[in-house]
């Protein structure tokens, strides 16, 4: 396999797996036809992320970068967390092969939509990044989904 | 850490005997002449080239040695049953017949015609994988130059009624060519019982080499030839022979057709000690293709809420090999066009896992595996959020 070791560490010991019950803010994004689901919960306190923990139904990158986002998203602001990206996901994770950028790019919309539900319960409107992604991977044409990048055939 | 290696991916490919690669050897050094040349060393390897032939002749019940072309593998064998039929026979007809669940070999060689003016059409299966033959035969048109069916799935190892379609065929006097790749070494092969009249194998399934493979043509059966060049193959099949790979792919076939009844057993054991296992102690698996009428060492089942590849990647970890038709592992956004074919919903066709089991497997690894498939499911379930909305009733 082509993953990094960072990868593969968050994979076979993921962080933050699971749920909160009483959770301020939770968002999912895919699904289960592409194959990738995340749904991440938010406990947010004065306006800081003090938990966050996910579930993933997807492959080992789905789970590596889902644990990613939940560490890098933990102990930051709101405003901190908006502008966690793919690509830092991807960094730290030392990279990911190009079939799987995607699911960087669903780890971001998962925070993104996790803070969308937040913002709505607590009447905070605001002009959301995002709308939220529940289609199928490479379908809204925002991101480099990296799909075409691969051409292999077992 | 996990030194342990087990395997359980057959299905990919095999290692090589010891028996065959002793029989190779010889055929890399001391006779390393060419085949075609006047002198000892090479004529040595002529004989060794024929021996070959008839050998892969009488395991798979062709009337003639003569019938049997080699390849530099199955896939090349496939191309050229499909393309040269096509080219041969294109002022006869442009229809070819094939099914939605053949290997790539067939169906990107299909879909290659198509784009050369070929009309091409796909026969469904039901939902155990099977072709019905009356299906074939409402397929059938005046031009229609060839059907093209596998013997057995490589991925649901679903076994066809190849003798049936091959008697539609002769009855509408169309050409049958069937992929074998999968059968050969596992299933018994008469090309003559079956009455087909085209017929691929792949040495590396039956623990001969890679890069070696055959075309059975029954006599009398007229194709284009693929590759130009020397006289190779009388005349059919041009490039200086591969003489250890077809040393070798003999040998392992010959092994396999003597072996084939143990050889059947101790993996439909294997298989079935597997299956029992995962169905009694996993909920929520389903069993993919058809419950008897499949290859004895091929078991496919999708676990409900999880992921292929990360059961993939966790079994790895535990030191087992498998295979599945996730889409994360086809390296397409789709899942794998068998399970699709045979039904399946994307989320269950993700959640595949196909083991293939050999003849160095043993109960005790069968054992380990469901162990470990035991844990790692569980363990994924507990990280889905679709198994989180199925035990909530959502």
């Amino acid at each position: 396999m082509m993953y990094s070791e960072k990868v593969m560490d968050h994979f076979s010991n993921p962080r933050n797996v699971g749920e909160i019950e009483d959770a301020d803010g939770v968002g999912q994004v895919g699904n289960a036809k592409c194959g990738d689901i995340m749904k991440m919960y938010l406990k947010i306190e004065d306006g800081i992320i003090v938990d966050a923990k996910f579930k993933t139904f997807g492959c080992g990158a789905a789970v590596a970068t889902s644990s990613m986002a939940t560490e890098l998203i933990k102990g930051k602001t709101i405003k901190e967390a908006e502008q966690i990206t793919n690509k830092a996901v991807m960094e730290a994770l030392d990279g990911l092969p190009p079939a799987k950028v995607h699911c960087s790019v669903l780890a971001e919309e998962a925070i993104a939509a996790a803070l969308k539900d937040y913002r709505e319960r607590h009447g905070l409107v605001e002009d959301s990044r995002y709308e939220g992604c529940a289609g199928c991977c490479g379908g809204c044409g925002a991101h480099d989904h990296g799909h075409d990048l691969e051409n292999e055939e077992d | 850490m996990q030194e342990r290696v087990i395997y359980f991916d057959h299905a990919a490919t095999t290692y090589v005997k010891p028996e065959v690669l002793e029989a190779m050897i010889p055929y890399f050094t001391q006779n390393f002449g060419n085949a075609s040349s006047i002198y000892s060393i090479g004529r040595q390897n002529r004989n060794a080239i024929e021996d070959a032939r008839s050998t892969v002749a009488k395991s798979i019940g062709a009337q003639n040695p003569s019938e049997i072309y080699f390849t530099g593998s199955g896939t090349e064998a496939d191309n050229w049953a499909i393309k040269g039929t096509a080219l041969y026979h294109q002022k006869k007809g442009k229809h070819i017949i094939t099914s939605t669940i053949e290997h790539p070999a067939v169906l990107a060689t299909c879909e290659f015609l198509q784009k050369q003016g070929f009309v091409i059409t796909y026969i469904p299966v039901d939902n155990e994988g099977l072709v019905n033959p009356d299906d074939v035969d409402k397929a059938i048109r005046p031009d229609t130059i060839l059907v093209t069916i596998m013997m057995a799935n490589n991925e649901i190892g679903t076994i066809q009624p190849i003798k049936e379609i091959a008697q539609v065929c002769k009855k509408h006097g169309v050409l049958f060519h069937t992929d074998a790749v999968q059968a050969a070494g596992n299933i018994p092969i008469n090309v003559q019982d079956l009455g087909v009249d085209m017929l691929s194998v792949s040495g590396h399934k039956f623990y001969g080499p890679k890069g070696t493979g055959m075309l059975y043509i029954r006599k009398g059966v007229r194709i284009e030839n693929l590759i130009h060049g020397g006289h190779q193959e009388r005349n059919r099949r041009a490039g200086t022979e591969n003489v250890p790979g077809i040393v070798g792919f003999a040998k392992a076939l010959e092994l396999a057709t003597l072996n084939l009844d143990a050889h059947y057993q101790k993996l439909y054991s294997l298989r079935e000690r597997a299956l029992k296992g995962i169905f009694e102690r996993i909920p929520h698996v389903r069993l993919n293709g058809h419950r008897e009428k499949r290859l004895p060492g091929n078991l496919n089942v999708s676990f409900e809420f999880v992921e292929g590849e990360s059961i993939l990647l966790m079994l790895d970890m535990k030191g087992i090999k498998a295979s599945s038709g996730s889409a994360c592992t086809s390296g397409s956004l789709d899942p794998s066009h068998v399970l699709l074919a045979i039904g399946l919903p994307h989320e269950i066709a993700h959640g595949s896992l196909r083991l293939s089991f050999g003849e160095q497997n043993t109960e005790e690894e069968v054992d380990y595996l469901v162990d470990s498939l035991v844990e790692i499911i569980d363990k994924l379930r507990r990280m889905s959020p679709l198994y989180e909305d199925y035990v909530k009733g959502v």
